[in-house]
């Protein structure tokens, strides 16, 4: 019993465990700025190069434990885990600024200075030349997130994902990212959406394409009925094998075989009436029933008398007058 | 400032505290219309469980106060017992714990030993998306023409659920007109069956439904969520806990917890849910123009279910053999009011012949139809959300 216990236990950890992996693997690089002279400041008010992250999921996200770097040495299979880890920045356990909220943003400052806070990190950004950035889970080895950000990014403009947390269709990883310097249809948005949604467009799109309705009436009524027809359809053929089982089961305790079975006979087992009339006469003659809430035994059941179990002690005296 | 002074100034402070201060002519129009309800309840018998609670709801509710007191009284000033009462209704997880105590109390055998009668409960969601149209029409955008629409698939916690998504300023109209319909289902639906179907079909007489076999039961509900689900996923929450209520009552070996789920956390549930639903009726968000065409859009949308129930029989039955016809008194019971519609479409029966039982076979349609309705939800929280 304790082996048991102690198997489902190690199970449900191991489960929570791959889950919490999992979730993390869903955080995303979502906006760098390399070179930060006129944009947002940090905590401190200075301009810092900043490194955007992004929850993809909807749920909250703890990143503590993630590793961040600058260094693509990080990538050597060679590396132990431990070497990896010495050359990345560690997001600190215990600052409950780490949980992203669902589909949030947090931001990073890569100004080398880690002692001033969870979010500024122990390496900088280098202007003019190629910054790769990746992000790492706990162990130090699992690869996150990464991205490459162009050497010719001018001061201020930032390297962004156009739509949040979401990756390039093809092999070709920056077709996903575009280059933002604060013009018009291209802002830099330091914790906030890069692709900034002032309506529903799902709503919008049925508004104009669908105005009287005729296209969802369509759509949804064949959902609905495909929904229905493949359950019916199922149970048609669920409903056609417990028969097949039934009658060879029937055949066989009658010691004959499927096609020997008189159909009458069977029709005549089939009737409702019949069938409500015996269990009619049944319930009135032999007082027996289908279906027990007890249990009909020859074991000798017998409950040891126990205070714990008994109602003296467990109910609450009436007072005496 | 003197002790009389002193006197004067509190209690003219809690003068203005008082209902009779702040009370508006619209705070008695919703007052009047929650005694309705209540007496719509108790003398008339009408939905009693789901009308006491709204009734009840809707006084508490407009009870006049001072919004600007910070009293944290008002079921929309967060913090208060009635506002984390509502989080069941505004997050939407009441309606799927009622929808997991519907499951645990419904026999789906009708439906499983005559599977075709679920497309019966397919045609009837036709009255959500016939008002779908028309609300459209009437210049609601197409977010708030879905949630109104639903109230054709006469089901109050589909309805609640779908609303809070979709268009939660709209909920408490969408909801109250859901349920006052469904309250008014054996008035609403007879004069239809009777105006769509001829004497012959009435008195069509179909087969005893087979037996069913306990392993059939086990099956459908797993069967049943896995397939609907894989349809339509944003669906999960109400037909998950629909199936998941019907395993517990049909596996055999969780009798307590299918006997708690379909007793009393339904019945907790149901309190919870009326009580708050009525509660947000508040007069400034209920008393609009826009609740008038719910109301008038709820009625359509169960005429429209109804008849497109009953019509699809008829259609069905020209394609079946003449042994196996349907009567398409049953056709009503496609919308999810259980079991009131099946209910309606026996006596009806039993009006044109008195030895036509016809409520096992309604079952049938009335269980397809709580599926259909929350899987038509799905389907437009999919498309609209």
């Amino acid at each position: 019993m304790r082996k048991k216990i102690f198997l489902l236990l190690l199970i449900m950890a191991s489960c929570a465990s791959v889950m919490s992996a999992q979730s993390r693997r869903n955080l995303r690089i979502n906006e760098v700025m390399v070179q930060n002279d006129s944009s947002v400041v940090d905590d401190y008010g200075r301009h810092q190069a900043w490194i955007e992250l992004f929850n993809t999921t909807h749920a909250p996200l703890n990143i503590a434990s993630v590793f961040i770097t600058n260094n693509p040495a990080t990538l050597d299979s060679t590396l132990t885990s431990q070497e990896r880890k010495a050359m990345m920045y560690a997001v600190p356990l215990g600052d409950v600024n780490t949980k992203i909220p669902k589909r949030q943003h947090i931001i990073f400052w890569a100004d080398g200075q880690p002692t001033l806070g969870t979010f500024h990190t122990n390496f900088t950004l280098t202007p003019g030349q190629e910054n790769w950035i990746g992000v790492f889970d706990a162990d130090g080895v699992t690869l996150i997130d990464q991205v490459t950000i162009p050497a010719d990014l001018a001061p201020n403009t930032s390297y962004a994902r156009v739509v949040d947390g979401i990756d390039a269709e093809g092999s070709d990883a920056s077709a996903a990212w575009e280059v933002r310097d604060d013009s018009k249809g291209f802002p830099v948005t330091p914790s906030s959406n890069n692709k900034i949604r002032e309506k529903n467009d799902k709503i919008d799109m049925f508004a104009e394409k669908d105005a009287n309705g005729f296209a969802m009436a369509i759509m949804a009524m064949g959902i609905v009925f495909s929904a229905l027809l493949l359950l019916c359809i199922c149970f048609y053929i669920i409903s056609k094998i417990g028969e097949r089982v039934l009658r060879h089961n029937r055949a066989v305790s009658k010691g004959t075989t499927v096609a020997e079975l008189h159909p009458e006979e069977r029709k005549a087992h089939d009737s409702g009436e019949e069938i409500a009339a015996i269990a009619m006469a049944l319930h009135e003659h032999l007082d027996a029933h289908d279906r027990e809430s007890t249990v009909l035994t020859i074991n000798k059941v017998k409950r040891a008398y126990s205070p714990w179990s008994s109602k003296i002690y467990s109910l609450r005296q009436l007072p005496q007058k | 400032m003197d002790f009389g002074e002193f006197l004067l100034t509190n209690l003219q402070q809690f003068w203005n505290l008082t209902g009779f201060h702040n009370a508006t002519w619209q705070h008695f129009v919703m007052l009047a219309v929650g005694l309705f309800f209540i007496w719509l309840a108790i003398k008339k018998n009408f939905e009693p469980m789901l009308l006491v609670p709204i009734g009840f709801g809707m006084l508490i509710g407009n009870i006049p106060f001072d919004t600007t007191a910070g009293l944290e009284v008002g079921i929309y000033e967060e913090g208060s017992v009635l506002n984390i009462l509502y989080n069941g209704v505004s997050a939407g997880w009441y309606p799927p714990l009622i929808f997991l105590g519907i499951g645990a109390m419904t026999d789906f055998s009708a439906l499983i030993a005559n599977p075709k009668l679920m497309l019966i409960g397919a045609a009837a969601q036709f009255g959500i998306f016939g008002a779908y149209m028309v609300a459209l029409l009437l210049g609601f955008a197409p977010d708030q023409a879905g949630a109104i629409a639903i109230i054709g698939g006469a089901d109050g916690p589909t309805a609640i659920f779908l609303s809070s998504k979709l268009a939660p300023n709209l909920m408490g109209a969408i909801a109250v007109s859901a349920y006052s319909y469904m309250a008014l289902v054996p008035v609403i639906q007879p004069p239809i069956m009777r105006l769509f179907t001829t004497k012959n079909e009435r008195l069509i007489k179909m087969k005893p439904a087979r037996a069913v076999s306990q392993n059939e039961k086990i099956i459908f509900p797993i069967v049943g969520m896995l397939l609907t689900c894989f349809v339509v996923p944003s669906g999960i929450p109400l037909l998950g806990m629909l199936f998941f209520g019907n395993l517990l009552r049909e596996c055999g070996v969780c009798n307590r917890l299918a006997k708690t789920a379909s007793n009393a956390l339904t019945d907790i549930v149901t309190i919870l849910l009326g009580m708050t639903v009525g509660a947000s009726t508040q007069a400034s968000e209920f008393l609009t123009t826009e609740t008038i065409g719910i109301f008038a859009l709820g009625f359509m949308a169960f005429i429209i279910a109804s008849t497109s129930g009953v019509i699809f029989v008829k259609i069905f039955n020209l394609f079946l053999p003449k042994s196996k016809k349907i009567n398409p008194l049953i056709g009503n019971a496609g919308v999810s009011a259980v079991p009131m519609s099946a209910r309606i479409s026996n006596n009806l029966g039993l009006e044109y012949d008195p030895n036509n039982y016809l409520l096992m076979h309604a079952m049938g349609p009335n269980v397809a139809g709580v599926i259909g309705s929350a899987v038509a939800a799905g389907v437009l929280l999919g498309f609209l959300a």
